[in-house]
């Protein structure tokens, strides 16, 4: 359900960059997102076919890039993506880390016809 | 002609900005705002009104209670005499800075010390939407089990303070506090945490007293 507010703010974030280029179409979305930002790009692909209908980015393709998380470890420095029941450093096994990735949620760029 | 047009936007800064100005409309009237989340079934409304008694005559406390549907909740925060308003997001998962910021002049904010909001009982989207509070709190129940951090990890990066609920319930459920703590740790380095059973009182008042230090040294 919140994937609706979330494709309302990408197509508002598109339509304000395109203008601003003085854009006649947009053709494309390039969208990131992490895997720890708790949203689903399938959802968002279908609510963007409802509510772009009718603006200059009603043909848009969305481009989503998935980014995978990424902890780093304070002791090793080691940078992995963790299982999913444990979190530590398979290197030195060290509790002692950091996400560093895969919180994204951005608007990235867009293609579109001048 | 064809062209690509960089953007790098957040695609939340447009909740983020109306989260600032809830905030700033906080900070004028001198009032300290925390936004409570939890899973549905959590205890989150027993703990705020247990925490009020623990504040009793302490700090002014208001409630904003976000809910799907339905007032009950704010019905039982105002019999228990608190200014009280209810948010019905009309489906939605969570509270949004909107939302809050329509709600914001029901409460006699100028008269109060500290406004408790109640998010939507949800464990996936709330943390991701700001909403301007001084501090994002989560309550984890041990029925939920310990597995839970490893599971939502989205809402234990979007907190600063998080309450273990119900741990008179430890004797009889399977949950490795290591293990949950581990995992919070990991995901949110030293993150301040309270132990507490509304039912019992345990660990209310060390929760309590922090809150006030808090809204005191704001």
């Amino acid at each position: 359900m919140h994937e609706l507010s979330i494709t309302q703010n990408i197509l508002e974030i598109a339509l304000r960059h395109a203008e601003q280029a003085g854009a006649r179409e947009i053709k494309g979305i390039d969208i990131l997102i992490g895997r720890y930002s708790s949203f689903v790009d399938d959802s968002i692909q279908f609510y963007w076919d409802i509510i772009a209908k009718g603006t200059i980015a009603e043909n848009a393709v969305l481009h989503f890039q998935r980014v995978p998380v990424e902890f780093t470890c304070q002791d090793c420095g080691a940078v992995y993506e963790p299982q999913e029941d444990d979190f530590a450093c398979p290197r030195c096994l060290s509790p002692r880390v950091r996400v560093t990735r895969g919180e994204e949620l951005r608007v990235e760029s867009i293609e579109v016809e001048t | 002609m064809s062209q690509k047009i960089s953007v790098v936007e957040n695609i939340l800064s447009a909740n983020d900005q109306i989260a600032q100005k809830n905030r700033a409309a906080f900070d004028q009237a001198g009032v300290f705002a925390i936004n409570i989340m939890a899973s549905p079934g959590a205890g989150k409304t027993t703990f705020i009104l247990k925490t009020m008694e623990a504040l009793q005559g302490r700090l002014r406390l208001g409630v904003i209670e976000g809910d799907v549907a339905g007032s009950i909740d704010a019905e039982k925060a105002a019999a228990a005499g608190l200014p009280a308003v209810q948010i019905n997001t009309g489906g939605d998962c969570h509270l949004d800075a909107v939302m809050l910021s329509n709600a914001l002049p029901a409460l006699p904010l100028d008269q109060l010390d500290l406004v408790i909001v109640e998010n939507v009982g949800n464990l996936i989207c709330p943390a991701s939407f700001a909403l301007g509070t001084h501090l994002n709190v989560l309550i984890a129940s041990i029925p939920e089990g310990d597995d839970k951090p490893y599971k939502y990890p989205g809402m234990y990066r979007g907190v600063q303070a998080l309450i273990i609920s119900k741990i008179d319930l430890l004797p009889y459920v399977t949950f490795d506090m290591d293990y949950f703590r581990r995992g919070v740790e990991m995901l949110n380095p030293g993150l301040v945490t309270f132990p507490v059973s509304a039912k019992t009182g345990e660990g209310m008042q060390a929760w309590a007293d922090w809150l006030v230090e808090k809204v005191h040294s704001k």
